[in-house]
């Protein structure tokens, strides 16, 4: 219930947002829709490939046995047959799914769809070291010793039965989430005799609308219409409305602002530049689309090594900090809401609440400077000397910068480091690293709460040494770990139950103060003249194929 | 009967440049910019009247009777973006604006000169010490000291200047630096002063050793060496006189070249730290402005552009005063 509530909070924010905009104009095939980003987002694997840049690309060249709808806002989340005729309903206590492979979908390259390509697929994604395939996809039996062996994997979990023409996944434990996670673009199906390693720039032959022509890192993407693509729902996979889409890599984003206002372009992927905002603002007005999206900036500490050990020194920065101040760096209230709590609107389980405020409640107001300064005083920790590592471009460094104004003024010895944005992700996850504080970002794969409590504070996510230890806090309390687990298995029976029990985690969570969040950003896109009927998703934020550009 | 004593080198040196309009016009210009960066703490406190190191983003003044937001959201039908408060152009509060963190840029220019000419100076002097005992070393003794030290000076010739500069300092920046006892943090002035003062080494010391090995052979050298007289006396009393006017002129054109490295590297995040502020730091500040308030990035960009060109006028007038062909120049 409190899920359907939710989403239909975000369909009015994001009605509200566009209201005022024109009316989209009836949507007509063909044309070039051309789209420009500062650079390329690494590999072209689609099993590999964890950025939103190329999901966006994926989601309309490739299919999975389900997929997100293709559609605006909340409807995005939706979870539609794509190349299975069903969306099966979990049987055997949870433990097993039976998918119906569609006959007749050819991939991009001539060849039909089979049982074998859709068996190959999920081993393939054990072999090429898929990021998640040891967090979401070992919960297919067999799974675990594909980590450890992948060369030999065979995933027995999956049996297939070619006179139904079924494809059955037997889990180890139920999994509220695998329909989530098999409807994200890892599990996609590739060719089965796609190599077993990581493709790097090659394009593997999908089912999609679209396929590649040419594809440069240095240089764009170039997609066409797949010529042996057929409608089977528009739903899963429209057929699209641009005959080509070209994206071109290598335009800084103040560049791109000013090729999309001259129309060299129709959109940029890159966030707006914050001093071309009001520019945009003023004189594309009609151009501009604003859209909430479930992500969270924050500022976790590491709760295992001083001064952030000490739950008082947390807790004086977390009054101190004036979020206001972080959503002024992000560009405004009009693309951030300061936030104390993890989960983001939208997502099941989300109630407002805010403990670290001058009048604790539901929102925050302002700094309660009186109690950061008792919760100083009594942490013992002034003159401590904290390293906040922060990405080196706007606003990372400069919401880093007021942050180590904050901890100064708490009497903490504070400065910023700000490191490239390649690397500064898995340098503050490593525990090697001693990093105190960072300023970071999550952005959710699916809108489940799992996906922000679970993944950024669960025992399973804190790997000490690693570069992948998603909990940068460091937290782990079997006592909370039990808990979330009974929130997933719940959610497969009594979502409603479970989403109460999910606002619970995340308001002790949120009490017990491992990071300061800070605010829950929107995305502003920009257009150009020409494209007409943008469309949103939840998931994958821009649909390119579903713009109109004639 | 008097004879008129001949003026000494010093003395007719200090004549030839006070004779320079334009080396004591940028001389004068050079002495203004120090003076007012001194006076940093005295404009952030009394004019200014703010913290030029502490953000200040919900703040707000009162200009011509009303109160102002310093980060203002901007005036547009969708609300996007905030804006700093613009240039007042009077004597106080935000007389060249706010930067993003709501900072007064005109107390942060002064603050930020003194580190920049700090900076550019402390790393002068370390490079011509450097430079000055490697040249005369190498020069002097030749053979393998010299095969030896200019084989080391080649190497770090090869590398491209920038290149080397920011190799060291994404190393040095990172993590500090100790050495024994003395332990250097990531955001200590002294780790710029040191990369810099390093990385020029070469293009000094090249052309003191040419001199020192030309001085090696001429006639007051080979007298001080047959009388006996130990090496660090030839050294110390005969060559280095010699070549203190080469290092005097090298000493502006270094600072020039130290101020440019400097404001390169803070732009890149990779030189002075924040809190503390530099030409070049400010000029990144101002890089996400530069649509809306530009003046956040062009003021310290001019501030560079005129202490460098002071810098250079003033090193061509000191290689006028102190050159002997000059000198000849002048007296033909």
């Amino acid at each position: 219930m409190k899920r359907i509530l939710a989403r239909a909070l975000f369909a009015f924010a994001s009605a509200s947002l566009l209201a005022g905009q024109a009316a989209a104009a009836p949507p007509q095939s063909g044309g070039t829709l051309r789209l420009v980003v500062s650079s390329a987002a690494g590999t072209f694997d689609p099993q590999v490939n964890y950025t939103v840049e190329y999901a966006e690309m994926f989601q309309m060249m490739y299919d999975g046995l389900v997929a997100f709808r293709k559609a605006g806002g909340t409807d995005g989340f939706d979870i539609v047959p794509d190349l299975s005729t069903n969306v099966p309903t979990p049987t055997d206590g949870g433990l097993t799914y039976v998918f119906h492979l569609r006959p007749g979908i050819k991939f991009s390259n001539g060849q039909t769809v089979t049982l074998n390509d859709v068996v190959s697929s999920f081993r393939r994604l054990f072999k090429v070291n898929s990021p998640n395939a040891g967090t979401w996809y070992n919960v297919i039996v067999g799974g675990d010793a594909c980590l450890n062996k992948p060369d030999t994997c065979t995933l027995p979990g999956i049996v297939t039965d070619p006179a139904t023409n079924s494809i059955i996944f037997h889990l180890v434990h139920p999994d509220s989430e695998f329909l989530d996670q098999m409807a994200f673009p890892f599990a996609v199906i590739l060719p089965a005799d796609t190599p077993n390693h990581d493709m790097g720039t090659t394009y593997i032959p999908g089912t999609g609308a679209y396929t590649v022509k040419t594809y440069d890192p240095n240089k764009g993407l170039s997609l066409i219409r797949n010529p042996y693509f057929k409608l089977w729902s528009a739903d899963a996979q429209p057929t699209g409305y641009p005959d080509r889409v070209e994206y071109r890599f290598g335009i800084t984003p103040e560049s791109q602002v000013t090729a999309v206002e001259n129309g060299q372009y129709d959109w940029m992927f890159d966030t707006i530049p914050t001093d071309r905002l009001n520019e945009i603002a003023l004189k594309y007005t009609k151009q501009v689309h604003l859209n909430p999206l479930e992500a969270v900036w924050y500022a976790p500490f590491n709760i295992n090594i001083p001064p952030f050990n000490n739950l008082d020194a947390r807790l004086a920065v977390e009054y101190a900090v004036n979020l206001q101040d972080s959503v002024k760096l992000y560009g405004g209230n009009a693309l951030a809401t300061p936030t104390c709590q993890i989960l983001p609107p939208g997502i099941p389980g989300y109630v407002l609440y805010c403990p670290f405020t001058k009048n604790p409640g539901a929102k925050w107001s302002a700094p309660d400077w009186p109690k950061a300064m008792a919760y100083m005083k009594a942490s013992g920790m002034a003159g401590q000397h904290v390293t906040i590592v922060t990405q080196s471009p706007s606003p990372y460094a400069q919401i880093g910068v007021d942050l180590q104004s904050t901890l100064n003024k708490l009497g903490f010895k504070a400065d910023v480091k700000p490191i490239s944005p390649n690397i500064q992700f898995t340098y503050i996850q490593n525990t090697n690293n001693n990093v105190q504080m960072s300023v970071t970002t999550w952005y959710q794969d699916y809108p489940a709460p799992s996906d922000f409590l679970n993944v950024l504070y669960g025992c399973a996510s804190f790997n000490k040494g690693s570069d992948n230890s998603i909990n940068i806090s460091g937290f782990c309390d079997k006592a909370v770990d039990a808990q979330m687990q009974a929130a997933m298995l719940t959610t497969l029976t009594d979502p409603a139950k479970a989403d109460a029990m999910w606002t619970t985690i995340d308001h002790q969570m949120t009490d017990r103060a491992l990071a300061v969040n800070l605010f829950n950003p929107r995305k502003a896109d920009f257009v150009s003249a020409r494209l007409h009927h943008f469309v949103f998703s939840g998931e994958y934020q821009f649909l390119p194929q579903l713009a109109s550009v004639r | 009967m008097s004879a008129n004593p001949s003026p000494g080198f010093w003395s007719v040196a200090l004549r030839k440049l006070r004779r320079d309009r334009a080396a004591m016009t940028a001389l004068l210009v050079l002495a203004l910019i120090i003076l007012l960066t001194a006076l940093a703490p005295v404009y952030a406190a009394d004019i200014a009247r703010n913290d030029p190191f502490q953000s200040n983003l919900s703040g707000s003044i009162m200009l011509h009777g009303k109160s102002v937001e310093i980060l203002a959201p901007a005036d547009n039908p969708l609300h996007l973006g905030i804006e700093p408060i613009g240039p007042t152009w009077q004597l106080g509060p935000y007389m060249f604006g706010a930067d993003d963190q709501g900072r007064d840029v005109a107390a942060r220019l002064l603050y930020g000169g003194r580190n920049t000419l700090l900076i550019s100076a402390a790393a002068a002097v370390i490079c011509l010490v450097l430079a000055a005992i490697t040249g005369i070393i190498a020069g002097y003794f030749g053979g393998w000291t010299d095969r030896i030290i200019s084989g080391l000076l080649d190497a770090l010739w090869a590398f491209p200047i920038f290149l080397l500069a920011i190799s060291l300092s994404v190393v040095l920046i990172a993590h500090g630096l100790t050495i024994g006892p003395i332990t250097l943090n990531a955001d200590s002035l002294a780790l710029p002063i040191m990369i810099i003062g390093i990385i020029y080494v070469p293009y000094v010391a090249r052309p003191i050793r040419g001199q020192v090995i030309s001085l090696r052979e001429s006639e007051f050298i080979l007298a001080a060496r047959s009388i006996g007289a130990p090496a660090w006396r030839i050294l110390a009393l005969d060559i280095l006189p010699n070549i203190i006017t080469t290092l005097i002129v090298f000493a502006p054109l270094v600072i020039a070249l130290n101020m440019l490295t400097e404001a390169a590297l803070s732009f890149l995040s990779i030189g002075v730290q924040p809190p503390h502020a530099s030409w070049g730091t400010i000029i990144q500040d101002g890089e996400s402005l530069i649509y809306t308030r530009p003046l956040v990035a062009i003021a310290p960009g001019i501030a560079v552009v005129i202490t460098v060109l002071a810098l250079n006028i003033f090193g061509d007038g000191l290689r006028d005063a102190l050159d002997p062909r000059a000198k000849l120049r002048v007296d033909q």
